[in-house]
């Protein structure tokens, strides 16, 4: 069974359709890369997963969960989801630390010693375990951004979305930030990235889906759709971003 | 003699300036409770209950400060409530004071980027939980200058109490002047502790905001 389901999932923003009838089916364990132009509909089908954005039809369900029904209170379903942003939405007046724990400790009510104990561990996990009472303002973009993965592991999620979390990166620091995920991946943290990073679809990928105009409009194991694409949107998208 | 009523007229002005700082303080301290309190009424996503705090606000923002002294003092009485001076000023100034502080507390709660709310949201954190842990540390930070910056104006403000009688550091001048025929020395004074009240918070208002300017 998927791990998350999305099953013909249609969504308007006023008059324009953004989604228009999207599926996909995301194992456990499954590295999925959502490749596309900018305007393709990524972003929001990510954020339609956790109920950031709600859709008009179709349905989508993480766990078994319904993410529609689960309208009301979404928060048991965002225990599962973790999230991952661009631009990295730190708390700007918390230390390292002090971000990777607030969620634990309000949200899952941990002690304050188990909470340290676990803002430890995955700020070692993101190797930063030196930087955990820094400010974000002191840190990195690709030091904050993996502060921002190690909180959202804390909440020990099934899922991990990440939407274009290298883009607002100097090109130096995109790779300490893959290196990451890549180890999420081998770790089996099931992950779905919206991403312009190619190669990193290609090799660390296990499903590539590429969306154009609001659909799926391919689909299927990266290596095979990098070495064969066969719509030729798709073929100009590589192209293009080779370059 | 002339030297003489000059310190008279000062002592006495300075006297009176007690009650002008009293007011202000327990204005400004309660306005800013019922502020707070108002503020999470305002940001609540609860339709009606942002909608009855946006119409007190609107209210107290759109009518004469002078209006709404008038209203607590002569307004009660009519309820065969007998309202002192103090007491009116106080709960006028305190409605007003939290009517502006509410306003100004919720530009700061919206100028926290929604960023900060979608991460604290996809954390499972619920609206209180955001609102306490995320938003309000950091709106709180920005929201200091302009909240000092509108204490100048409770200051100001509760010059208006001694049209009903509340004897502060207007009225004294007014019932000075009429003592000592020396309208232009003794509103000079006046004015100049209205001054040297009012210059040190906005100074340091300014002053507050340059440091967060920096600090951002
Ligand atoms: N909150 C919104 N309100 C209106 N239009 C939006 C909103 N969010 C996204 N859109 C529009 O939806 C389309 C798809 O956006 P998005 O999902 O962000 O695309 P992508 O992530 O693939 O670049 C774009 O045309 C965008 O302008
Ligand atoms: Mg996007």
């Amino acid at each position: 069974m998927s791990l998350v389901s999305i099953q013909n999932v249609r969504k308007s923003f006023g008059e324009v359709e953004v989604l228009k009838g999207v599926s996909v089916e995301i194992a456990r364990g499954a590295v999925v890369a959502i490749i596309g132009k900018s305007g393709s509909g990524k972003s929001t089908l990510l954020r339609c997963i956790n109920g950031l954005e709600t859709y008009d039809a179709g349905g989508i369900s993480v766990d078994g969960i319904d993410v529609a029904a689960a309208r009301a209170d979404l928060r048991d379903l965002r225990r599962n989801v973790g999230m991952v942003f661009q631009q990295f939405n730190l708390f700007p007046h918390l230390t390292a630390a002090e971000n990777v724990m607030l969620a634990p400790r309000v949200v899952n009510r941990e002690s304050e010693i188990r909470a340290k104990e676990l803002a430890r561990e995955m700020l070692a996990k993101v190797g930063l375990a030196d930087k955990a009472g820094n400010y974000p303002s002191q840190l990195s973009g690709g030091q904050q951004q993996r502060v921002a993965i190690a909180r959202a592991l804390a909440m020990r999620p099934n899922v991990l979305l990440c939407d274009e979390i290298t883009s607002a990166l100097d090109p130096e620091l995109v790779n300490e930030v893959l290196r990451v995920i890549e180890a999420l991946a081998k770790d089996g943290m099931t992950l779905i990235l919206v991403t312009h990073e190619m190669r990193f679809a290609r090799d660390v990928g296990t499903k590539l889906v590429f969306m154009h105009q609001g659909k799926v409009h391919e689909e299927g194991p990266p290596k095979q759709l990098f070495a064969g694409p066969t719509t030729p949107e798709l073929v100009q998208f590589i192209g293009a971003s080779l370059h | 003699m002339s030297d003489f009523s000059f310190w008279v007229i000062l002592s006495n002005l300075l006297l009176a300036t007690r009650w002008t700082i009293a007011l202000s303080l327990v204005a400004f301290a309660s306005g800013g409770l019922v502020g707070l309190a108002l503020l999470f009424a305002r940001v609540s996503r609860i339709g009606w209950l942002e909608w009855t705090t946006k119409a007190y606000v609107e209210f107290f923002q759109g009518t004469p400060l002078l209006m709404q002294l008038f209203l607590f003092f002569f307004g009660v009485a009519l309820f065969g409530i007998e309202v002192s001076p103090w007491l009116a000023a106080w709960l006028a100034l305190t409605f007003w004071t939290s009517a502006f502080l509410t306003e100004i507390w919720r530009g700061c709660v919206e100028a926290i980027p929604k960023g900060q709310w979608e991460a604290a949201d996809t954390l499972a954190m619920s609206y209180m939980q955001q609102m306490w842990h995320v938003i309000l540390p950091q709106a709180f930070r920005i929201a200091i200058p302009p909240t000092v910056g509108f204490s100048v104006q409770v200051v100001k403000g509760t010059a208006l109490a001694s049209i009903i009688g509340f004897v502060d550091l207007t009225k004294a001048g007014t019932m000075l002047n009429n003592a000592t025929f020396r309208p232009f020395l003794v509103y000079s004074l006046v004015a100049l502790i209205y001054f040297a009240l009012c210059f040190p918070l906005s100074w340091f208002a300014h002053r507050l905001e340059r440091t967060f300017n920096v600090a951002r």
